[in-house]
């Protein structure tokens, strides 16, 4: 098709946590930093540099791409900023995919970052940016009444239990105790745990919940024939899409996610996936609510409509099932600094295809794997393949 | 009706406010930087000898070579005024009293913004050698406002 | 490279740490004050709900019915042709029972947000607004539901000139 071939040859993550001492630009250049020193590179290597942060209101600061882009590496460089909300963590590798499969650039960082801790006291009211200022926020919303809304519908829609969903939060939250970095990682929670937690918005309580998190995450990308000669065991992005649906979310279908299967078939044609189920061998969907895990699935056509539970309860989902889910943990289990969680995920795939993941190794040498975020008022879709 | 004429019933607008309150941590550089201001009454910068480069205020990485940055240089509390403004007007556009004067004070590779203080407007010329005043010590909370203004070196 | 990393960037702060003043930190406060134009599909619907009507508008093209009303169908990207006045009742497509405001402080009565398909819009088609007068433990999706307006005086032209919606007792 004219366009370079494009691998993932380095990654780099600091936690997530609550609330960081670092300010934005020394968590982003913590991240970059790794990524650098985990292939041996510096910045005379890098050709371009992609950011991708959230709204500018959780900083207080006008063009935060811009003021954080020291840390990024982008000083002298051609650099870009990408947001789509929670959709960035995936978008903004997708940017720099472009960037070299266009022949444009060899070598691209791309740096997704959040620290929504400075916004005092609780970052939730910074997401009344997200409601229409006329129609909506006059009736005072909160960001949890769509998730709550949405996992409604979907419970009802196809006759879903909350103990259904509720496995996810819990195998995502055991994944996460091997993950370094997690905020939430607990080997022994339980389902009953998550179904006694605190009822926030009918359906959803507190532990369906991702947490409010700081933290930043790195990859450096690098064209065919430079990759072959940095590593042994580049990871190729196979097959990236991205979609956006209406922008009014109550003249939609909550109960399935539509953008999500168009960015998926986008990325699948691309990759030349025909049977996603027995093509894809890890899956990371997005989870800031366990519900959404399983919406995902069936977005990503990994699922029937309504089935997706039962990939958690026969076992498939687990590390040592037929299509592990999630094995990082997700952010249910790491943690939801907005931007960067997707690019976590992305991350994931990167180690476990090349067998480097640790404790959270998926067994059997997998070869291929999809990531996949979602951002804004449910409407934006990111899809990325990889495959080795 | 073509559909792109108004209403006239219709509200002309909708008003909302979106306050927004920010608690920002210093961060690794940040903290050292802050409490040499506020215990010592000094100015420290870092140093990257790789691109023999000083950041002021101090960074705890290069944005040339992103290389951690170790080496803490005092760069002293006297700078020259690289540029300069005379504001007469407020932030909510109200006229001031007397000018206010706002430079940029070179420090190593850096500088800072601030005030300049005991000094009448026509004096202030480009490449003027300006000290740090600082705030008595028990007054300073470890911020860029524990340095009340800068004025003249004194001869 | 996970396995190989011993120590991950990035350190934790607690509430206590800067109550304790171990590090250093400071306040900021910005106030966004906005006037956002009502624009021509906005403008009308809040005319509209001043006069107790749920205003919505035709697409001539894809024929569907949309609200909150605009000037162009966004999925055929031509302009719609006209606003179509629409009944002031529903269906609940979607519902929740929240006992966290906005500004996260618990509250014992929950607020019931809910996604209301107009009657009258296509199918699918609907608002966000609250119900009322109902026992949160009876709401169910599909319920009929209608309006309650502000007395007319009291309208100005606003989402809020309908106070909630609360369900229809069909015979």
């Amino acid at each position: 098709m004219g366009m370079q071939k494009v691998a993932v040859v380095g990654a780099g993550m600091t936690k997530f946590v609550r609330r960081a001492q670092e300010t934005a630009k020394e968590l982003t250049w913590e991240a970059a930093h790794m990524a650098l020193e985990s292939c041996e590179m510096t910045m005379d290597d890098i050709e371009a540099v992609c950011f991708g942060t959230a709204p500018d209101a959780f900083d207080g600061v006008h063009l935060n791409g811009e003021y954080v882009s020291d840390g990024a590496g982008a000083w002298r460089k051609p650099y870009m900023r990408s947001y789509v909300g929670g959709g960035t963590g995936v978008f903004v590798p997708i940017q720099g995919w472009y960037h070299i499969a266009s022949g444009l650039f060899d070598v691209v960082m791309v740096v997704a970052e959040e620290k929504m801790s400075s916004y005092y006291p609780h970052a939730q009211a910074a997401f009344m940016t997200i409601f229409d200022h006329t129609t909506e926020r006059p009736l005072k919303p909160n960001l949890l009444w769509i998730f709550a809304m949405e996992m409604n519908r979907y419970m009802t829609t196809y006759g879903i239990s909350k103990a259904d969903i509720a496995q996810v939060a819990v195998q995502h939250k055991r994944n996460a105790a091997d993950h370094p970095c997690a905020l939430l990682g607990d080997k022994d929670i339980t389902l009953q745990d998550i179904l006694n937690s605190e009822v926030l918005a009918w359906p959803v309580q507190r532990l369906d919940v991702s947490p409010v998190s700081d933290g930043a995450v790195a990859v450096i990308l690098a064209a065919e024939h430079i990759a072959k000669r940095i590593t042994d065991k580049p990871v190729w992005i196979e097959g990236v899409g991205w979609h956006l649906d209406t922008s009014y979310w109550t003249n939609r279908e909550l109960a399935y996610p539509r953008y999500v299967e168009y960015a998926a078939r986008m990325a699948y044609d691309m990759a030349g996936i025909k049977e996603p189920r027995k093509e894809i061998n890890i899956a990371e969907p997005y989870d800031p609510f366990d519900y959404k895990a399983l919406h995902h699935l069936e977005g990503l056509q990994l699922a029937e409509r309504g089935k997706a539970a039962e990939l958690y309860s026969d076992g498939t989902a687990s590390r040592s099932g037929n299509m592990p889910i999630c094995p990082s943990g997700g952010l249910l289990g790491v943690g939801n600094p907005i931007a960067a969680a997707g690019l976590m995920k992305i991350a994931e795939l990167f180690w476990q295809l090349r067998g480097e993941a640790g404790a959270r190794q998926v067994p059997g040498q997998p070869r291929r794997g999809v990531a996949q975020a979602w951002g804004d008022l449910m409407q934006v879709g990111t899809v990325v393949v990889m495959g080795k | 009706m073509t559909l792109l004429q108004r209403d006239p019933k219709a509200p002309a607008s909708w008003q909302g406010e979106l306050p927004v309150t920010n608690r920002y941590t210093y961060g690794l550089a940040g903290e050292k930087f802050f409490r040499t201001i506020k215990d010592e009454g000094h100015i420290l910068g870092t140093h990257c000898p790789h691109c023999d480069h000083t950041y002021v205020p101090a960074a705890a990485f290069c944005e040339r070579c992103l290389r951690k940055l170790d080496e803490w240089v005092d760069v002293g509390t006297i700078g020259d005024v690289v540029t300069y403004t005379f504001l007469y007007v407020s932030l909510d556009g109200s006229p001031l009293e007397k000018p206010e004067i706002v430079a940029f004070i070179r420090f190593g590779d850096g500088g800072l913004i601030h005030r300049l203080g005991e000094i009448e407007p026509d004096q202030v010329e480009i490449g003027l050698m300006v000290e740090a005043v600082f705030k008595p010590k028990s007054k300073r909370i470890g911020s860029i406002l524990d340095i009340k203004h800068f004025s003249p070196v004194k001869i | 490279m996970t396995a190989k990393i011993k120590e991950f960037p990035g350190i934790s702060l607690s509430e206590q740490d800067f109550t304790d003043g171990k590090i250093l930190f400071n306040f900021d406060k910005l106030n966004g004050i906005y006037a956002w134009d009502t624009g021509v599909g906005i403008g009308s619907y809040l005319a509209s709900l001043k006069a107790g009507v749920i205003l919505g508008s035709h697409c001539p093209n894809c024929r569907k019915i949309v609200v909150p009303p605009r000037t162009f169908c966004e999925f055929c990207y031509r302009p719609m042709d006209e606003f179509v006045p629409l009944n002031d009742s529903g269906t609940v497509n979607t519902f929740s029972l929240c006992y966290v405001t906005w500004d996260v402080k618990r509250i014992k009565q929950p607020e019931i947000p809910a996604v209301i398909d107009i009657d009258g819009a296509s199918p699918l088609h609907g608002i966000m607004h609250m119900l009322g007068e109902i026992d949160p433990k009876k709401v169910k999706i599909g319920m009929r539901v209608k309006a309650v307006w502000k007395p007319a005086e009291e309208r100005q032209g606003s989402i809020n000139d309908i106070l909630y919606f609360k369900p229809i007792k069909e015979v």
